[in-house]
């Protein structure tokens, strides 16, 4: 019988893990520790680890994030929690130039093992000031790593690989995935009993002949459901490539699939300027436009700050809808 | 809490046990690091001006006593990190005046390989964490190499320098807040010198009477206000924040008043139209901390006037074959242009293998 767990459990098994790993993990965060977490991703870690490990900040990202940072040059691994990640804006100059140039400008001396993560997601009716999603923004910045994602085995190989890696992660998340259950295997079912999943391996959900549906996040989600209508209705066999980390890409996956294909939508909760989309379609036009049998098609968020309005907000968001009718366009 | 110190306290500097134990050659090498400091940012002015030098170059010249008197105190696990004015802090860290010279020049051998500038040195293994071009974007890392010491155990503090200008940043608040509240053994010292590129201190911050450190009371934080001219008080002062630091693990702010006799940054054209120079002229000629000090070692018979020649004349002599050695160093290599960014690409690892990090089209 294999092992279902939610998105947040698994999240938490990976921190609660990483924790125990390695003494320089620490977590950081507003209501990280004794609230046990604003959206419960750390749950009973204080508990366990106690004030050394799990520490709640004051309301102060760039103050935090900051420390994190320089806490991080010394060898310390922070993992900071952002209660959503439209608050990174108030900590941008310590996400942008401290963590992602300190490097480059020290000519390689110093390195910042980081990770920033939390929900980064619209849909769930809070308003634009707390439905942004920067991955697009992150992943601009060369030193900066970003990766987003679906599942829960995803989160909980993903963010342990994460804590791991020596350069600053960007870990965006989806509090309308917190709650999804799916299979994340047990460690003694895993090789070398820990299970990790690297960045920049993109991982194919579905597989399929007829068309690319490639997407991060929870529009992931989308696509598959949407892949199953367009099977069970149109006779479509849609292939769903989920990017999961995207900084590092995995380009390679993208081409292969669309080589096989010859059709691609890319499909984000992401804004359509400058997009994540918009990077992959350059990246398919460039080495792959040989193979395409139709332009590359996105699908994003409306080019519209986050509506409040429950109904009107749900049409903001790419629904299966939207896929099944641009794919019917080109198939 | 400490406030303005008065004339009587002044001339007890000298007798405070810290700078008491000073031996003769201890004495001379604090002087010898100011002047160093002095020919170095002189010679760097010439280079600029004869244009092997781009971007902005801040000079520290006017500021050496707070440089060199708070770093003199230092020990191995005691950290240091600072803005763009940075010159003096690395060579008073112990970097070399031909790494920091070829950084200015661009050049290979820079501290930074020619990829921070001026405003960017680093030297980690002298625990100098930059160098940093964003007005008070170094203060929460301030907060946080403190908090790195804290945490694994060790009995050290990190010293980070902040302008007076830079006292009216949001991190800033957010460092000190943070850093009373968790005990963080860091120590802010506010190098007043009176302006913001062209505005002066009085147009930009609204403080207690007691000046720009007495808002650490807001936080709860102790504080100090010194006169940068005298380095004995430089010392003094900066030990009792450091005692503070090493025995409570508390926090402390120490402003310290000095001088630039340059503009903000030698692109500052304007660098005598917001002050006078007059002005200018009676900081130079009253309030050098680099005469000040000379004249104090002659007077304790600790040197000669010429013994202080000697070592202008050496420091001139290092800062000019810097100069010799930066132009002489190769300039890095395109190929280089993607070093350095991703510590898992540049150590090959796994990790850094996998998927595409760079997206040159
Ligand atoms: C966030 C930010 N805003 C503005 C600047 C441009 N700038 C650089 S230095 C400076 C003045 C800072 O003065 P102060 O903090 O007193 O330091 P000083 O130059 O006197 O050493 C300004 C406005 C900057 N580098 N960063
Ligand atoms: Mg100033």
């Amino acid at each position: 019988m294999p092992r279902e767990i939610t998105y947040r459990e698994a999240l938490r098994e990976g921190l609660d893990e990483e924790l125990a790993h390695d003494d320089n993990v620490i977590i950081m965060g507003e209501e990280v520790a004794e609230y046990n977490g604003a959206y419960k991703v750390t749950e009973g870690l204080w508990k366990k680890w106690g004030d050394k490990r799990l520490i709640d900040t004051p309301i102060s990202e760039a103050g935090f994030i900051g420390v994190g940072i320089g806490a991080s040059m010394l060898g310390i691994r922070p993992v900071m929690e952002l209660m959503f990640f439209s608050f990174a804006y108030v900590a941008f100059d310590q996400m942008m130039n401290n963590a992602a140039t300190c490097r480059y400008m020290s000519g390689g001396l110093i390195h910042v093992p980081i990770v920033v993560r939390g929900p980064a997601n619209g849909g769930t009716n809070v308003g634009a000031t707390h439905s942004h999603t920067p991955e697009n923004i992150f992943a601009n910045m060369p030193g900066l790593k970003v990766c987003s994602p679906a599942t829960p085995a995803d989160a909980k190989g993903l963010i342990k690989t994460a804590i791991r890696d020596n350069d600053p992660v960007y870990f965006m998340e989806n509090t309308l995935l917190y709650g999804e259950k799916g299979e994340v295997p047990s460690n003694d079912e895993c090789e070398n009993g820990e299970f990790l999943i690297p960045l920049g391996k993109a991982d194919i959900k579905r597989e399929g002949t007829d068309i690319s549906l490639i997407a991060h996040g929870r529009a992931v989600i989308t696509a598959l459901a949407a892949a199953e209508i367009l099977a069970e209705e149109h006779g479509i066999n849609a292939e769903v490539v989920d990017l999961r980390s995207i900084r590092p890409l995995d380009e390679q996956a993208v081409l292969d699939s669309v080589r096989k294909t010859h059709k691609a939508i890319y499909i984000e909760e992401n804004k359509p300027f400058c997009g994540i989309g918009a990077q992959i379609s350059s990246l398919i036009m460039e080495q792959a436009f040989d193979d395409l049998d139709a332009p590359v098609l996105r699908i994003t968020s409306s080019d519209s700050p986050a509506f409040y309005s429950p109904p009107i907000e749900e049409a903001q968001l790419p629904r299966p809808n939207d896929i099944i009718e641009k794919t019917l366009s080109i198939c | 809490m400490a406030k303005k110190t008065d004339e009587t306290q002044k001339s007890s500097f000298a007798d405070d046990p810290i700078n008491k134990k000073l031996s003769a050659e201890e004495k001379i090498e604090l002087l010898r690091q100011m002047t160093r400091i002095r020919r170095f940012e002189q010679t760097s002015l010439k280079h600029y001006q004869g244009g092997a030098i781009g971007g902005f170059l801040h000079l520290y010249i006017g500021q050496e006593s707070v440089a060199v008197g708070s770093i003199s105190l230092l020990g191995d696990d005691d950290h240091v990190i600072t803005a763009y004015r940075d010159h003096g802090h690395a060579l008073a860290v112990g970097m070399s005046m031909n790494e920091c010279m070829a950084e200015l020049f661009g050049k290979k051998t820079g501290c930074s390989k020619g990829k921070g500038g001026s405003m960017h040195y680093f030297a980690p293994d002298k625990n100098y964490w930059g160098g940093h071009g964003i007005v008070a974007g170094q203060t929460p890392l301030g907060a946080g190499l403190a908090f790195a010491l804290k945490y694994q155990g060790k009995k050290g503090c990190c010293l980070c320098y902040l302008g007076d200008g830079a006292i009216n940043q949001g991190s800033y608040h957010e460092s000190l807040n943070i850093a009373e509240l968790w005990d963080l053994p860091v120590v802010y010292i506010i190098e007043n010198n009176g302006y913001s590129m062209g505005t002066s201190q009085k147009r930009s911050s609204a403080h207690p009477e007691g000046g720009l450190a007495a808002r650490a009371e807001g936080y709860g934080m102790a504080w100090d206000k010194l006169d940068g001219y005298n380095i004995y008080e430089v010392r003094a002062g900066v030990q009792k924040a450091i005692d503070r630091a090493h025995n409570e693990s508390r926090p402390t702010i120490v402003e310290i008043d000095t001088y630039r006799y340059k503009g903000h940054s030698v692109a500052d054209a304007n660098a005598e139209k917001y002050r006078t120079k007059e002005e200018i002229q009676k900081y130079m000629t009253d309030h050098d901390p680099v005469e000040n000090w000379k004249q104090t070692l002659i007077k304790e018979g600790v040197i000669t006037e010429e013994d202080f020649k000697a070592i202008n004349k050496a420091a001139g002599k290092e800062a000019d074959d810097s100069a010799d050695f930066a132009a002489k160093s190769p300039y890095p290599d395109e190929s280089e242009i993607l070093d350095d960014i991703y510590w898992e690409v540049d150590n090959n690892t796994a990790a850094g293998r996998t998927g595409t990090h760079f997206f040159q089209p």
